[in-house]
């Protein structure tokens, strides 16, 4: 009797540790798989990118459909136009808002406007291209790049005001303690003390929200629009190199196929660097403060 | 306490102004995408969800097969992403090393960083000949007497936009969850190790059932974003407004048809109709992201109480 009990205990025991070793496997397979997408994914894009790369790429316009070779030169700029006008719109107030939020606002409001951008966060991109044509295409009678920064723009407000409102808030309080003790107006302090100590957090959070942005296609399909040419007005079309990459990945030539690699690699290697740049602040603030 | 000068309570004002113009700009996006939107709501009423005429000539709009599509496609690809994300997450958390699961972290932050229209360019050229090629003759030769997996093989189709959808929310899910798995007190999981069970035994039966709350909630905001996902999905779904049992059928998404007609709707009727989708994603966005919010924070709240 006593035997029995105890071989069946074995055989349950046994079991149980088979099941656990199965298991292992199983959650390493999940994880592996995982891995393994990505570098498929890197793979493609770098031999496919690298090969398809060259100067012209980036120093010619786009060709007309059946002549070979042109680049993508406007495209570059004009992403960088669109970025720089998204930063114009984003970080005023993303950063004054996380200024606020953290140093005047009460607990109410404050959590209220953390609340609401978080959920601005999760609103689907292309519902603030529609927005960005309401507000800026329709009244302009036309697409624009303006109109396409301010999609991007909007789209960086909410992650730049919770990442400032965070560090700044982790600028100590005798630092603000000591400003204030001089006599010097709370305003002065926040801008003179608190601000540029926060200063590399800040700047992270910015450039990744720079990043997150910069591969964004759909706000850009019906506001900045897209162009061949070089463009010269703000109030006109102007390309993307996501848009790019989208209009010749969709289109039926082999020769434009290999300059959508081109471009997918071009754009992104440059929201690696945008993001890796961000890391190398984060960096610097941590031995700031283990220094500390 | 700061002295109170004139000039602290105009800088105050002043800079009081950018939060509450987040909150008009929520609001006022509200506002706009109903004010537009308000032709179609008013023709069609309730028939614009059940109804599936698309036809922009005779100005009358019906959004089934996209809602049909939508659905169809953040189902599956939860379906798929679910189990793969969260048992990676708790690899991740429980049993790789530190350094393993940092690396492989970063890596998990590379994928999410990737840009949806690069997802889109390697599902047309790399998914979609291999989901032609070797996934859908398998799936139609053996499995297929069930209806998902019967017709015509393109390639593009639900099944191969499910799969990129799949992809792109994985990062999402195993990093939410890794969280929600490693803020489950250490203690409960010791206690049941020291009772005699095995590793998985404990992960499974009490860190997860500690921490389902907080992984449904990144289920959910992984929902989100899949309902929202536009570019990678509008290349490779085959924009088609067809409703069918078939994942090899191509199909259509709320967020594709805005994607591929927004920029050519002819017509004030055309062009609300349009907006209309782009409110029922916004309302749908919103809904799923605070139900998700809340219940990560149910988890993450009960565990920074449980440390203290």
């Amino acid at each position: 009797m006593r035997e029995m009990i105890q071989a069946s205990f074995q055989r349950t025991r046994r079991r149980r540790a088979l099941w656990d070793k199965v298991m292992v496997g199983v959650l390493l397979l999940c994880a592996v798989s995982v891995l393994f997408i990505l570098f498929n994914i890197l793979l493609h894009l770098f031999i496919k990118g690298i090969t398809a790369l060259n100067w012209n790429f980036f120093t010619h316009l786009p060709k007309p459909v059946g002549e070979k070779g042109g680049g993508m030169a406007n495209a570059i700029a004009g992403t960088f136009i669109l970025l720089g006008l998204a930063v114009c719109v984003g970080v005023p107030v993303g950063l004054g808002a996380g200024v606020y939020l953290s140093e005047y606002a009460s607990d109410k409001f404050a959590q209220v406007v953390r609340f609401v951008s978080d959920v601005m966060n999760g609103i689907p991109s292309i519902v603030y291209g529609i927005f960005a044509y309401i507000v800026c295409v329709l009244p302009m009678k036309g697409f624009s790049a303006f109109s396409g920064g301010f999609a991007l723009g909007i789209m960086m407000i909410p992650m730049i005001t919770r990442t400032s409102e965070q560090f700044v808030r982790m600028v100590p309080n005798q630092l603000k303690e000591a400003g204030l003790a001089l006599g010097v107006p709370k305003w002065r302090v926040t801008l003179d003390i608190v601000i540029p100590s926060a200063l590399a957090g800040i700047t992270t959070g910015i450039m990744v929200a720079l990043a997150r942005v910069s591969g964004e296609t759909a706000p850009l399909l019906f506001t900045a629009f897209g162009n061949h040419y070089w463009q010269h007005s703000l109030t006109q079309p102007i390309a993307a190199l996501p848009l790019q990459v989208f209009s010749y990945a969709i289109s039926p030539f082999d020769d434009w196929h290999r300059q959508a690699w081109a471009g997918a690699i071009v754009l992104i290697l440059m929201v690696l660097l945008i993001n890796s740049w961000a890391q190398f602040y984060v960096m610097r603030r941590n031995r700031w403060s283990a220094g500390k | 306490m700061a002295r109170q000068d004139s000039s602290d309570i105009i800088f105050r004002r002043v800079l009081a102004i950018f939060p509450i113009s987040i909150l008009v700009l929520v609001a006022g996006l509200f506002f706009q995408l109903i004010s537009s939107s308000l032709p179609s709501l008013t023709k069609f009423g309730a028939s614009f969800f059940v109804s599936s005429v698309w036809d922009p000539v005779a100005e009358n709009f019906g959004a089934l097969p996209f809602i049909f599509g939508t659905c169809l496609t953040s189902l599956v690809a939860l379906l798929l992403a679910v189990p793969i994300g969260v048992g990676a997450a708790i690899y991740l958390a429980e049993y790789a090393s530190p350094q393993v699961s940092k690396v492989i972290s970063i890596l998990v932050d590379l994928l999410a960083a990737i840009p949806s229209v690069i997802y889109g360019l390697w599902g047309i050229f790399v998914l979609v000949p291999f989901m032609r090629h070797s996934v859908q003759p398998f799936l139609g030769k053996y499995f297929g007497f069930l209806p998902f997996f019967q017709g015509p093989n393109y390639g593009v189709g639900f099944l191969a936009a499910s799969i990129i959808l799949a992809i792109i929310i994985v990062p999402f899910i195993i990093s939410v969850s890794r969280e929600v798995i490693l803020a489950v007190p250490s203690v409960y999981k010791e206690s049941a190790l020291a009772l005699g069970t095995t590793r998985w035994e404990a992960v499974f039966n009490i860190v997860l059932s500690y921490g389902k709350a907080g992984i449904l909630g990144a289920v959910i905001l992984a929902l989100g974003r899949a309902i929202g996902e536009t570019m990678a999905v509008t290349m490779i779904i085959g924009n088609n407004p067809t409703i069918s049992s078939s994942l090899f059928s191509p199909g259509y998404t709320l967020a594709s048809v805005l994607a591929n007609e927004f920029a050519e709707a002819a017509g004030n009727m055309y062009l609300s109709s349009l907006i209309e989708i782009g409110l029922v994603l916004f309302l749908v966005s919103i809904l799923v992201n605070i139900l998700a919010r809340f219940l990560i924070w149910s988890v993450t709240k009960g565990a920074s109480e449980a440390t203290k």
